[in-house]
């Protein structure tokens, strides 16, 4: 059985103008010990995914479908079950270190809160653990900065406290959302490094949403692409970035700059990215499709196996053969 | 943290002075003197009421006397309108009385204020918070001015549960419309406040972060949410204890509490200046500390402000 | 297998480039649409207008003139003065036996004024001192700014009756100094915007082509802090109002035979015993009424000049 397993997830917003549609009928899973990838333009519905995962959904938001993990179905729970399962079964970071911790508060206090918490540890023994992971996390003299306040530190800094205060209670899967948008190139790399000696070191299972697909190449095993709230394509990484089957996969990797190759012309993707609130009923993609024909705008494509790739499972009318 | 408040008292002390000195200079500059009266008094009686007053001796002489005394001695001088008494007698006769209903009027007001304000931003769209929203609202429109008459009306005149003037040493009955007529403004603006910026803290990433963390609701609003939303109250209560201050004139005037603000308005009539002047700046020196314990206030709980 | 795109798909991404483009909309256009949809705004603004035709036109239907003395009227006010449309006092009489309706009218033009060219003086102090501030910048906007810090910490209204006390109680002094005492919120708002606009493109060529640093300011800063401008001297309005009704209340405003509608309010709440309850109901109406539109206006302009705000 999956660690987490998704199925035909939705999730909507009320908002002034009507309905959004963020996400629409996602389905995927993740196994124990596995690196996921989430790919997608900004509203793609990727964070949206992860956030209805962890209950964290704004006020005008709703989640529907099943969201299961370890058997349990967390749409379902209640508040002070779903408080049980965040941060102790799945912690989860985000894309801005300098918003996400509480500037009022000292790192010490908003991480021995967690310990003192979920496992009833007394604040001393909770400050010598968080003083433990903030070691792990490579934070230079942990034992004197941790009664810093967050703007004394650095964003990547910032960014190592917010992993090692989500491993603190050791979960089983790990949420990174945009982990390294706001961060500097070569910190980047080191923050991704780490995450990668985290997943050895405590076998932990990782979500990483990013659209940045650089990143992606090293790190993660299985990609999921996605648009308009829906899976485009996902398979193994590998086969993923040498033959996509998509045309905005396509895309995507057209726009990524390589240094392992020279004979290539950078290129961006056509027009906006969709607005939610009035998606075509077909394939959201459609308006800024190559290789849009007769029933993309009104027929939605289901996610099938791809012809001649069957590792690869892809949502499109394009025949695989045209798409290169 | 020291040398943050220390610098902060160094501005405070040249504000003060300043305001001294810019109030014996209005005073200085005014046409006609405390005494010219339509009937003018013979030579030798002004002669002697003016060196009585020292109002003989030289403008630089009379300022430096003034300050001196003002800021040394914390004497205001004598009034020019009652012989008998001085204008440390008259705020001393007044002082008192302003500061219970005015003490009382920003404990309402921030207290009920506040929890408003929090509990219309926890229960967001629903009732509660439509009440407090139209309170806030409604109360822009009802300065102390138009509260105090409506109050005595439905509360005096109508109902007749209390009174309408007076104090009697501060009985609790004397004490609750002027109490209110003071307080429902600037009760209103802190719920207003409170409100927008508790709902813009629940917005913030570290609210996100805290309930990733698995903390229950009480704990993120009290222990997390609490102090940014603060914030903003904070710098308005600077203002808000100005206007308050300020409304203490139209209670004393209209419930006859006999507070310094009667004295201020009676002398405004009379042209008692150094009455005036003695009030304003006491007032001002008020204003002053009271914007200093809030700077020192915001310094503890905003950490990057201490350096 | 190559990334390099081939001629075809390269023609259909530009065709699919076109397709995609989005029309642009007018920024006061889109300003105005939003708030027609608001709807307190515009019950607001449709409030404001009915006020003004009240206070400036309202004369014309007022049987007897603000300051007619109906002597056989004072003594029995209560039972002889009451609001009627038989003997022509529509809001009935005040305790000096003058007819309501047409000091009503008086009352509100008189505040009305006051407010507006109150929130006018403010607001073109206030926009210049804070955008020249801003926009010299360094140790001239230190010590301007923290002039206004400390202004900020005198309690205004003091200063102003002492002032009202020592010049003399006119209109004109009432005017100078509920202007001169209330641009101090302005500066501070004028300043950090045009610090923004300071750093914009067109401010720089116009400073790299040599035009004179306050030629920049009038022709350039100002003009784009207009949007900001307008909301806040709408809501400061209704501040100065109040402000006026303050002083007239203890009777150092606005003297007779002239009135406001703090003076009107006083009035009637001094009398209000001796069961004259019209004597502060007319009145105050007026004076809530006008405060509401003028805060809604207020509101509906912010919000639709800037969304992000709302």
């Amino acid at each position: 059985m999956a660690l987490l397993d998704i199925e035909d997830l939705r999730v909507t917003f009320t908002t002034g103008d009507g309905e959004v549609n963020a996400v629409n009928g996602v389905s995927f899973s993740v196994e124990e010990g596995e690196t996921l990838a989430i790919v997608g333009e900004s509203g793609s519905g990727k964070s949206q995914t992860a956030f209805a995962a962890m209950g964290l959904l704004a006020r005008n938001g709703r989640a529907t479908g099943q969201i299961r993990y370890d058997g349990r179905n967390l749409l379902e729970l209640k508040q002070k079950e779903l408080n049980r399962v965040r941060s102790e079964e799945i912690g989860m970071i985000f894309q801005d270190p300098m918003t996400s911790l509480n500037p009022y508060m000292r790192i010490s206090e908003q991480m021995a809160e967690v310990l003192t918490l979920h496992k009833g540890m007394t604040k001393r023994d909770a400050i010598a653990e968080a003083t433990k992971m903030l070691d792990a996390v490579k934070i230079p003299d942990a034992k004197n900065r941790i009664t810093m306040f967050p703007h004394e530190f650095s964003g990547g800094m910032r960014q190592r406290i917010m992993i090692a205060m989500a491993l603190l209670c050791q979960p089983r899967l790990l949420i990174a959302d945009e982990p390294t948008t706001a961060l500097d190139v070569t910190v980047q790399a080191q923050i991704m490094e780490l995450m990668a000696e985290i997943r050895q070191e405590f076998g932990t299972a990782i979500i990483l949403i990013t659209h940045d697909l650089g990143i992606v190449a090293d790190t993660c095993e299985r990609t999921l692409v996605m648009y308009g709230g829906q899976i485009m394509e996902t398979g193994p990484t590998d086969t993923l970035f040498e033959r996509p089957t998509h045309p905005y996969t396509l895309g995507l990797l057209r726009a990524v700059p390589r240094i392992d190759r020279d004979d290539e012309t950078l290129s961006t993707i056509a027009g906006e990215p969709p607005d939610m609130s009035r998606l075509p009923k077909g394939c959201p993609f459609t308006p800024r499709c190559a290789w849009a024909h007769g029933p993309c705008p009104t027929v939605r494509p289901e996610l099938l196996p791809a012809e001649g790739y069957p590792e690869l499972r892809r949502a499109c009318h394009a025949p695989v053969e045209e798409v290169k | 943290m020291l040398n943050y408040v220390l610098r902060r008292v160094a501005v405070a002390i040249p504000t003060i002075l300043l305001l001294v000195v810019i109030s014996f200079v209005l005073m200085y500059a005014a046409p006609g003197g405390p005494f010219n009266s339509e009937r003018p008094l013979p030579a030798q009686v002004m002669a002697n009421i003016e060196a009585r007053y020292g109002l003989d001796q030289p403008y630089w002489k009379q300022m430096a006397n003034y300050v001196w005394n003002v800021v040394v001695h914390f004497d205001f001088g004598p009034s020019f309108q009652y012989r008998d008494r001085t204008v440390n007698d008259v705020i001393a006769q007044g002082f008192p009385v302003t500061l219970t209903y005015g003490f009382w009027s920003f404990i309402v007001a921030l207290v009920v204020g506040v929890a408003l304000g929090v509990a219309a931003a926890i229960r967001h769209n629903s009732w509660l918070d439509y009440l407090a929203v139209g309170i806030s609202i409604g109360a822009q429109v009802l300065p102390n001015f138009v509260m105090a008459p409506i109050l005595v009306l439905v509360f005096t005149l109508w109902l007749g549960w209390l009174p309408g003037g007076g104090w009697q040493g501060g009985q609790i009955e004397y004490l609750i419309l002027p109490v209110i007529a003071l307080s429902t403004s600037y009760m209103a603006s802190i719920a207003r406040i409170t409100r927008s910026s508790m709902l813009e803290v629940l917005n913030a990433g570290f609210i996100r972060t805290a309930r990733a963390k698995g903390l229950p609701t009480s704990r993120i609003i009290w222990k997390h949410a609490m102090k940014p939303t603060m914030l903003p109250v904070l710098s308005y209560l600077g203002p808000a204890f100005v206007g308050m201050i300020t409304g203490s004139v139209i209670i004393d005037v209209f419930f006859s509490t006999g507070g310094i603000g009667q004295f201020f308005v009676n002398s405004a009539f009379n042209r008692d200046y150094s009455v005036i002047m003695g009030i304003t700046i006491l007032v001002g020196v008020l204003t002053v500390t009271f914007n200093l314990v809030v700077d020192l206030l915001y310094a503890w709980i905003d950490p990057k402000i201490r350096y | 297998m190559s990334l390099n795109p081939d001629p075809d798909t390269a023609d259909r991404l530009l065709a699919a480039q076109a397709a995609a483009e989005v029309k642009g909309r007018s920024l006061w256009k889109d300003a105005r649409q939003r708030f027609m949809r608001n709807r307190a705004a515009v019950a607001g603004l449709v409030a404001l207008v009915l006020i003004c035709i009240f206070a400036f036109f309202g004369g014309f239907l007022a049987q007897y003139e603000p300051d007619y003395v109906d002597f056989s009227l004072i003594g029995s006010n209560a039972t002889q003065g009451v609001p009627s449309f038989e003997t022509g006092h529509y809001f009935g009489t005040d305790s000096s036996g003058r007819d309501l309706y047409a000091r009503t009218v008086q009352g509100t033009r008189i505040s009305l004024l006051v407010g507006i060219v109150g929130a006018g003086v403010a607001v073109i102090v206030g926009t210049l001192y804070g955008a020249i501030a801003g926009y010299k910048g360094g140790r001239t906007d230190g010590a301007m700014m923290r002039t206004v810090d400390i202004l900020m910490s005198v309690p205004y209204m003091f200063v102003l009756i002492l002032m009202l006390v020592i010049f003399g109680r006119s209109i004109l002094m009432l005017f100078i100094g509920i202007g001169l005492i209330s641009w101090l919120d302005m500066s501070r708002i004028a300043r950090g915007q045009t610090l923004t606009i300071k750093g914009k493109e067109f401010v720089e060529a116009a400073h790299a082509t040599g035009v004179r640093p306050m030629t920049i300011i009038l022709r350039h800063i100002v003009p784009n802090l207009l949007g900001l401008v307008i909301v806040y001297a709408t809501l400061l309005v209704p501040q100065m109002i109040i402000t006026e009704s303050f002083i007239s209340f203890l009777g150092l405003g606005i003297q007779e035979p002239n009135t406001s509608l703090g003076a009107l309010i006083s009035n009637g709440a001094s009398n209000m015993q001796y069961g004259v309850i019209w004597q502060l109901a007319f009145p105050l109406f007026f004076f809530v009424i006008t405060l509401f539109a003028f805060f809604f206006v207020g509101d509906g302009l912010r919000d639709a000049l800037d969304p992000k705000d709302r």
